[in-house]
């Protein structure tokens, strides 16, 4: 078994050596030497620089990601038939968590282990399992092969919980996120039958609330069960009401913070015991400019200790700038710390924060700490005044007003992270700084806060500093995007000019190393070798250089001895990095769609279908809820390996199937950048075919076909994926699910008409 | 004034306290010695009772602790966990008085008085008294902090790791808990020390053991300057040092701290 | 001249009977706590355990003597009965029929008495000089933990001196004669005593400081309580007369207060160092509330649960001081009933005579025992939540 954080799971006061020889030594009796032998190996099996000194160290003077590769070569050393892994690389930044997944794939293919892979991150179960399971309130609801699950899932909650997730086919402005509404029952208030059924968007009455509901197989599908009831009769294609919304994209207005050459040094007693003495400074922030804009998102992306706490630290006045200038509003305050700023830049300046179990305090109402915000930032005049005030923030942040009088303790995480947001809105702020304000938040949850957080900014124009380590929801909802590493702005530009080349090279890395969960992503693979130096001891030259792939690239090693210069790669794209413009020219996309010979962009902000209608309403959350992140695990997602067997065989499928593949490590991509793979086009027939047979089409979206030149099921049979692409980024509607099965539909109709469809799906077209 | 203070032990006419430095504590008034002379032998027959206290209260604190800790919850627990609190809540000179009137008035078993000790060293019979008085005090605060401490590191991942390696749970507890859970005890034991000093003053005065405590309960009540303020400086000495080497053996014990 | 004497199951039922003020109030107190034992949080929680029920009714059981000591108590505890020196326990006084339930003294005096008499001055000196040291410690741990940096280092070294300095000690110090009569005693008391004041009036001023009418009207009352009991209690010049405390008996205050704050401001210390670490107190500086709010309306509140707990403790600890007093004779006079002078007298004469000791003794010891029961009790509640 391994276990999510590393540290926890080797004892703190013995040799790592020590802690892997008891494994053979109690399991096969072995001498010591030849335990210590075993152990050896095991060490350099999982790729472990300098197996000997790792085995005379002790666990603190680790890396996380040396940790867990012990972790995983101690519970190996037992040679298990099972290896039970629970989240082994939440605790991980993600391009360490990339080796440690690909060390696992490779280890159970050359052991033959079967594994079970716990996790809440769909990507990384895509990635690496062959099988997956989706758990909810204690069940499975849904088992079956990942391919079934993730692109013909048979389950509400499934559906849901790839609809809350930002894959790359979501926009902010067209296909907002939808939220899973309500709230996972406690353990022991679960509802008679579906546990789902509260939360179900098909509950149906006297059937979902008859009975135990049991887990049902799915004609057609290999080994793939649901624990539902009325999957045959639900339309998988069908959008919930609202699902597409029709925002204008944001103007960003004039620059709001303007922050250049911005530093943040840290002293620190290099020695705690004794302290004093000499000092070691931490450069947590180094040269950092950027601009934002009213309206506008800007994100912050980068792995842990990167330094993107230490800036909103330094923009909100907790600590001063070493060095630098912070403009909000034309007035400087880099060297004002917060005691000493008037009311109005503090209340123009605001943040929410990461963890919503710490954002409010467990002693105070909720409703008196939004009125004592208030009260600071001399919003009303009397009491009453404010009591008002606070009522509304209640509304605009959607909770009920009798929350007011709640503790904090009585809410759950989602509603808590509201109140964080009500409090930041609170004085109108210009800019609000959001700390990784979801990641610690249920996935299902996660989209309503994000969703309401996006809706309150557009509403109150305000700048969004939007800080996270996570490039999916960066994609989603940000405008301009500002990468850091080791306390360097590595990389900034549009988010578009991010997500495509050039990149910087830790850019391409990063993003290479975020699982995707859509099937249809085709990723080059990058695994950086080693882990992120410290911050006190930085790298000389290029922050970058210890890790970075394209070093031998740039002639006279200068990385190792100066550091880049600033490279302006035109409209506002900055790329800290000594790389000339060839090599940035010949770097190919990382992410790309799953086409054979040419393929768009992922569907993003070119989209212009106006399907009008309204934004979700994340209602629910009103039951309290006591857990912290424990339930999450129920919900989240599972995967059962079968034989061991089954690993290799599986690892050649997929590669063949053009997905990553785990045994090249840098698979050039060969999807080139095509923008004109249009469906073909014909005049209008005398009889056009009825288009709106095809479930997920309606009457405007039928109109809008036609317009295209599309009229018969027999085109949109023929359509192969660089078409469905093309439709995807033309008319952005759901994601790529929808328009397979559009294919796969307009086949049958066009193959038997409606006889046919009936035949091949089991039930009547519209 | 150019004649000694005293006529007893020479000393200069004014009293001069830089002599401390060089081990000079100045006369005693009471005892009519200078201070040293009376000073380091109290001393001496304190260490040996503190001495017998550590070697009889450590062992049985710690395993009552560890065995308390070992399994959360249990009737062992329970009962320990209660029986520690009750001595905690038992000061010296309520369970002197108790084991007096139980095992020197009733039962005849021990003697009621140490001072024999003094003149003819050391026995059973005169010495358990003192040393079980002070030893259960110490015994109850250290279980706790042991047990405390145990649960804890009972809770712990790397025990569970331990476990599912396949060793068993003696080994587990002996192996890999114990270690981890006696470094916050240890340095409980040593910041100990002024209570146990209380203790020590209270123990020798109750059973007329001519040691430190004696000594300055002596020097208190017959107002002899000189000796009060050796003893004071002698105790804050001694506690002073024992909070070093609680800092350096906590250093020892935590390879965490002991690398950086 | 022969007494005549209860039975053993005569005084049992002698104690039993006397005590019944205490038992009725017990009962009332039961029984609306378990009545509502939903509805008062913490409290109501301490009655599912039995550790907890122990704690709470042996706690209660020495508040309720000590407040009806007067009903309880047949005898005055100094008065003197020739007649009855050393008597054995269910001796009957001749002149009023009572009996001396649990013997008579060396001096002639009811055991039974001095012992329910002796629970006043433990009941009344322990708690409140316990408040006093959470209030100095208090004021001072907030900052240190704050704050951090060089107000911290001061402060803890000084807190670890008087740590480092035995009790016992101190208290020779601070009550040998030459000590006593200087005014140190005075300003010690001065200084302590002006912490509850400044400790109230910064935590209504921080955070009703927009509020001017609320705030003037909690300044006030601050100022004339506290300072009416600060002239009572420190120059012993009470305007109305009500409180005064005997120099002695402040010695004995200010020696315990002196003792066990620094206890006190270690544990707030390290609480504080905790919670501000928490984002709720970085929203508060983002919001810029000025430190004091913070410490006193963000930190203070969260860091309760582990103060209780201490304080409980700290109660029996004091209590525990109180006895050491009492049994060196310091501070105390000879004559008083307290606990830790009766320990003392009786023990002296342990070889003769018994019984005298024995009730004192057991009395100290259920109280300490109770106030640690209930301390426990609390942290495995707290740790629950
Ligand atoms: N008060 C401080 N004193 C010394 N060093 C500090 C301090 N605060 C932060 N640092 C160091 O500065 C660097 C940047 O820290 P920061 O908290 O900004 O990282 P981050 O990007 O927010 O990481 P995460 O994603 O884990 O939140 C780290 O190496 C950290 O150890
Ligand atoms: S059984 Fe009913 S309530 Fe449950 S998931 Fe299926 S449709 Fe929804
Ligand atoms: S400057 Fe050199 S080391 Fe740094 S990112 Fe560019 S190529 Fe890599
Ligand atoms: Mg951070």
């Amino acid at each position: 078994m391994i276990y999510q954080e590393p540290m926890a799971s080797l004892n703190p006061a013995m040799k790592i050596g020590q802690q892997l020889m008891e494994v053979p030594l109690i399991h096969d009796n072995v001498s010591k030497g030849e335990a210590w032998r075993r152990a050896l190996e095991m060490v350099e099996a999982v790729r472990l620089p300098d197996p000997e000194r790792m085995m005379r160290s002790y666990p603190h003077q680790l890396s996380g990601g040396q940790q867990q590769r012990i972790v995983i070569a101690m519970a190996l050393l037992s040679k298990p038939a099972l290896l039970l892994l629970d989240e082994p690389t939440t605790a991980l930044d993600v391009t360490v968590e990339a080796g440690i997944v690909e060390l696992v794939k490779g280890l159970g293919k050359k052991y033959g282990t079967s594994m079970i892979f716990v996790s809440h991150n769909l990507g990384l179960i895509l990635e690496t399992c062959d099988r997956v399971t989706v758990m909810y309130s204690g069940e499975a609801v849904e088992t079956g092969r990942v391919e079934d699950v993730f692109d013909r899932m048979r389950h509400p909650y499934t559906q849901g919980l790839f609809r809350s997730i930002p894959l790359p086919g979501a926009d902010k402005n067209e296909r907002p996120l939808i939220a899973i509404p309500g709230q996972l029952p406690l353990p022991h208030e679960r509802p008679k039958g579906c546990n789902f059924g509260p939360r179900c968007q098909h509950f149906k009455e006297g059937l979902c609330d008859a009975g135990e509901v049991p887990m049902l197989p799915i004609e057609g599908h290999e080994r793939h069960h649901s624990r539902c009831l009325r999957f045959d009769e639900i339309d998988w294609n069908a959008l919930p009401e609202g699902a597409l919304a029709d925002k204008q994209p944001i103007e960003p207005g004039k620059p709001m913070l303007r922050i250049e050459n911005l530093k943040k040094y840290y002293h620190v007693a290099a020695n705690s015991i004794f302290g004093g003495g000499d000092t070691k400074t931490v450069k947590a922030n180094e040269q950092i400019s950027f601009e934002a804009r009213e309206s506008e998102t800007v994100a912050i992306v980068g792995e842990s200790g990167c330094g993107k706490s230490t800036l909103a630290k330094v923009l909100l006045g907790l600590e001063t700038a070493t060095d630098g200038e912070v403009v909000l509003a034309n007035e400087p305050i880099q060297s004002t710390a917060v005691e000493d700023r008037d009311t109005g830049t503090v209340a123009g300046i605001q943040m929410v924060f990461q963890n919503p179990f710490d954002t409010l305090n467990p002693s105070h109402s909720v409703g008196s700490q939004i009125v004592r915000t208030l009260e600071k930032f001399n919003v009303g005049k009397t009491l009453a005044d404010r009591r008002q005030r606070m009522l509304e923030l209640l509304d605009l942040v959607k909770l009920p007003r009798a929350f007011a009088e709640r503790m904090p303790r009585q809410l759950s995480g989602g509603q808590k992270q509201r109140i964080g947001v009500a409090r930041a809105f609170a004085g109108n702020a210009k800019v609000v700084v959001a700390d990784e304000p979801v990641s610690a938040l249920d996935v299902s949850v996660q989209a309503a806060v994000t969703e309401l957080l996006m809706d309150i900014q557009r509403k109150n124009k305000t700048t969004m500093l939007f800080i996270s380590h996570d490039l999916s929801v960066v994609r989603y909802l940000a405008d301009r995007v500002v990468v850091m590493y080791l306390g360097h702005i590595v990389e900034q530009g549009t988010t578009d000019q991010i997500f495509a080349p050039p990149y910087h090279p830790y850019t391409e890395a990063l993003l290479s190393a975020i699982p995707i969960a859509d099937t249809s992503v085709r990723k080059k693979h990058i695994v950086l070798e080693g882990d992120i130096p410290s911050a006190m001891n930085p790298p000389s030259g290029c922050p970058f250089q210890t890790r970075c792939r394209y070093k031998d690239q740039v002639p006279g090693g200068k990385c190792e001895r100066e550091v880049p210069p600033l490279k302006d790669l035109g409209d506002g794209h900055f790329s800290l990095c000594w790389l000339d413009d060839d090599v940035l020219k010949s770097m190919e996309p990382v992410i790309s769609f799953d086409a054979p010979r040419k393929t768009g962009k992922p569907a993003r902000r070119q989209g212009k279908a106006k399907a009008a209608s309204q934004k979700p309403k994340a209602k629910g959350e009103i039951r309290p809820i006591a857990g912290g992140r424990k339930p999450v695990r129920a919900s989240a997602a599972g995967l059962s390996a079968v034989p061991g067997s089954s690993s290799p065989k599986r690892v050649q499928a997929e590669a063949g199937g053009g997905r990553q593949a785990a045994s090249t490590r840098v698979k050039p991509a060969t999807a080139k950048i095509g923008k004109d793979a249009k469906p073909a086009r014909m005049r209008k027939p005398k009889q056009p075919d009825d288009l709106k047979l095809i479930s997920g089409v309606g009457p405007k979206l039928e109109a809008r076909l036609n317009d295209l030149g599309v009229y018969t099921f027999a085109q949109i049979a023929a359509w192969k994926k660089a078409e469905r692409d093309w439709v995807d980024d033309h008319l952005s509607f759901k994601g790529h699910i929808e328009r397979d099965d559009w294919v796969k539909q307009a086949k049958a109709l066009a193959r038997g008409g409606v006889e046919e469809y009936m035949r091949v799906f089991g039930k009547k077209p519209r | 004034m150019a004649s000694p203070r005293f006529s007893y032990c020479d000393e200069p006419a004014e009293p001069y306290y830089g002599g401390i430095l060089q081990g000079d504590f100045g006369c005693s008034t009471k005892f009519k010695v200078p201070v040293a002379e009376k000073l380091f032998p109290a001393l001496g027959a304190t260490g040996i009772l503190m001495f017998w206290v550590m070697v009889v209260m450590v062992p049985v604190a710690l395993l009552i602790g560890v065995l308390a800790g070992m399994r959360e919850g249990t009737r062992t627990d329970r009962t320990l966990s209660v029986a520690s609190i009750a001595t905690t809540a038992t000061p010296e000179y309520v369970s002197g008085v108790i084991f007096a009137v139980i095992f020197a008035s009733w039962l005849g078993w021990l003697n009621g008085s140490a001072a024999t000790a003094t003149r003819q060293g050391i026995s059973f019979y005169n010495f358990t008294l003192p040393v079980m008085t002070m030893a259960i005090y110490g015994i109850g605060y250290i279980a706790r902090m042991t047990r405390a401490s145990m649960v804890e590191v009972m809770t712990q991942q790397y025990i569970r790791t331990a476990r599912l390696k396949g060793l068993g749970f003696r080994a587990v507890v002996i192996k890999h808990a114990l270690r981890n859970a006696l470094i916050a005890p240890f340095t409980v034991i040593m910041l100990q020390f002024p209570w146990l000093l209380t203790g020590v003053v209270i123990v020798e005065v109750m059973f007329r053991y001519q040691g430190f405590g004696f000594t300055l309960v002596e020097a208190a009540s017959n107002n002899d300057i000189d000796l009060l303020l050796g003893c004071s400086l002698v105790s804050v000495f001694v506690v002073l040092s024992t909070q070093l080497i609680s800092d350096v053996g906590y250093a020892y014990l935590n390879p965490r701290i002991r690398v950086q | 001249m022969q007494v005549e004497t209860l039975g053993t199951f005569g005084i049992i039922f002698g104690v039993l009977a006397r005590f019944w003020p205490v038992w009725i109030a017990l009962a009332v107190i039961l029984f609306f706590s378990l009545r509502f034992r939903e509805r008062i949080g913490l409290y109501g929680q301490l009655f599912e355990t039995g550790v907890g029920v122990a704690g709470v009714l042996i706690c209660f059981f020495w508040l309720f003597t000590a407040l009806f000591a007067a009903t309880v108590a047949p005898f005055d505890p100094l008065a003197q009965f020739p007649i009855m020196k050393n008597v054995l326990p269910g001796a009957i006084e001749p002149e009023s029929g009572q009996a001396f339930l649990f013997g008579g003294d060396r001096l002639a005096r009811d055991v039974f008495s001095r012992m329910v008499y002796g629970s006043q001055i433990v009941l009344i000196i322990a708690p409140a000089a316990t408040l006093f040291a959470l209030m100095v410690g208090t004021t001072l741990g907030l900052p240190a933990g704050y704050y951090g940096g060089r107000i911290d280092s001061f402060l803890s070294f000084l807190a670890n001196l008087v740590l480092a300095f035995p009790v016992i000690l101190l208290f020779y110090l601070l009550v040998t004669p030459g000590i006593r009569e200087t005014p140190i005693p005075q300003w010690m008391a001065g200084v302590f005593f002006i912490f509850p004041i400044v400790f109230f009036v910064t935590l209504f001023w921080t955070r009703y400081r927009s509020r001017p009418q609320l705030l003037a009207i909690q300044l006030a009352v601050t100022l004339l309580v506290g300072g009416w009991a600060y002239l009572g209690l420190v120059f012993d010049a009470d305007p109305l007369g009500i409180i005064s405390i005997s120099s002695n008996q402040l010695n004995i205050f200010v020696a315990v207060v002196f003792a066990s704050s620094p206890g006190v401001f270690r544990i707030v210390r390290g609480l504080v160092m905790d919670i501000k670490t928490r984002d709720y107190v970085a929203a508060a500086q983002t919001r810029g509330e000025t430190p004091w709010y913070i410490m006193l309306w963000e930190v203070l509140p969260n860091a309760r649960g582990p103060l209780i707990v201490d304080v409980c403790l700290r109660i029996g600890y004091t209590t525990i001081l109180l006895g050491t007093l009492g049994y060196f004779g310091l501070g105390l006079a000879p004559e008083s009933p307290d606990w830790g002078t009766g320990i003392k007298e009786s023990s002296r004469l342990l070889r003769a005579y018994v019984h005298p000791a024995l009730p004192p003794v057991f009395a100290l010891m259920s109280f300490v025992l109770g106030l640690n029961l209930l301390a426990d009790a609390l942290r495995e509640q707290s740790l629950k939540d």
